[in-house]
């Protein structure tokens, strides 16, 4: 098979965007804020105060909860994806220890654990 | 192509019982806004329904059986699913993708708890279930009691990893390659790849 030519990385449309100022890295244990603001929110309500661990970094993404209200969504949010296991979201939870879901979840919506 | 099977109608009603629901009211109103200031043409509303009928969801077969077939396309493919799908001819336009395998040791299924978000580039169209607040409430909760009603029924020792694709990204599951498929062209592969096996809730054989 023919090489594909060489293209640069910023070239190329990726399903990341570059996030340099963030917060976490993968593998960081957090914690998700356990709080019921008002609004529009993309963080689940059974996912909230829940300990979890940091799968990937998305990128920075215009926030949700501003772009909902026809704001801008400046400044960008950094957007994880957070890996969490089943035991610890639903305690009485039937399946294997092992189990895992797998949340996006904003940084600003994080803690440290 | 042949073109002699017949097309809903634009707005997708293809059945006339009762009247149009608020959202469709609201939703020809814009168009025809729309249409009236020059933004857009009724045919290019045709047009991208056509897409999302004719087009959309044979692309993720065609893109994971790529990816059978090609472990170096494959490794891109988990790397930055929008990126490898642009290399293949497929422009996922505004979604953004995270590609994830099923190995011996883990298996994936997506769902959106908040609303129904799903590569619609990648597979037209969510089907109802996918939308529905059974599945959505259940699959977090109970994956493997979910799975089971969909004929599909995992070991203990396999892990589920349930993915909600609950803000900007968006999903698709590379399922493992069945035996005794060497050999096989892609199309024919691809013929093996449902929808719902690229959603994660079953698991595609050869003895479909």
């Amino acid at each position: 098979m023919p090489k594909k030519s060489p293209q640069s990385a910023s070239a190329r449309p990726s399903a990341y965007t570059p996030a340099p100022d963030r917060r976490f890295n993968p593998g960081d244990r957090v914690r998700v804020k356990n709080t019921y603001p008002p609004g529009h929110r993309r963080t689940p309500w059974y996912i909230r105060g829940k300990p979890g661990i940091i799968e990937r970094v998305c990128g920075a993404f215009p926030n949700p909860e501003e772009l909902a209200y026809g704001f801008s969504g400046e400044p960008k949010r950094v957007l994880y994806r957070v890996r969490f296991v089943m035991r610890d979201v639903w305690p009485d939870y039937q399946g294997a220890a092992h189990d895992l879901i797998e949340v996006e979840i904003f940084e600003h919506w994080l803690d440290p654990a | 192509m042949s073109h002699d099977h017949r097309h809903p109608p634009a707005h997708g009603r293809d059945h006339e019982a009762g009247l149009p629901s608020e959202h469709e009211i609201l939703s020809r109103a814009m168009q025809e806004l729309l249409e009236e200031k020059g933004v857009i043409t009724a045919e290019q509303v045709r047009r991208r329904m056509e897409q999302f009928d004719e087009d959309f969801p044979y692309r993720g077969a065609r893109v994971i059986a790529h990816a059978w077939a090609d472990p170096e396309f494959r490794k891109r493919l988990l790397a930055d699913g929008k990126a490898a799908c642009a290399e293949f001819g497929i422009d996922l336009e505004a979604d953004r993708l995270i590609a994830v395998e099923n190995t011996a040791e883990v298996h994936n299924v997506v769902v959106c708890t908040l609303c129904s978000c799903y590569p619609r580039a990648l597979l037209g169209m969510p089907p109802t279930w996918y939308k529905s607040e059974n599945y959505r409430k259940r699959v977090v909760r109970d994956p493997r009691g979910v799975l089971k009603e969909f004929g599909t029924v995992l070991p203990d020792q396999v892990t589920v990893r349930v993915h909600d694709s609950n803000a900007d990204m968006r999903y698709v599951v590379v399922p493992m390659r069945p035996r005794g498929t060497e050999g096989w062209s892609e199309e024919r592969l691809a013929g093996l790849l449902t929808r719902d096996a690229l959603v994660g809730v079953t698991i595609p054989g050869t003895n479909q």
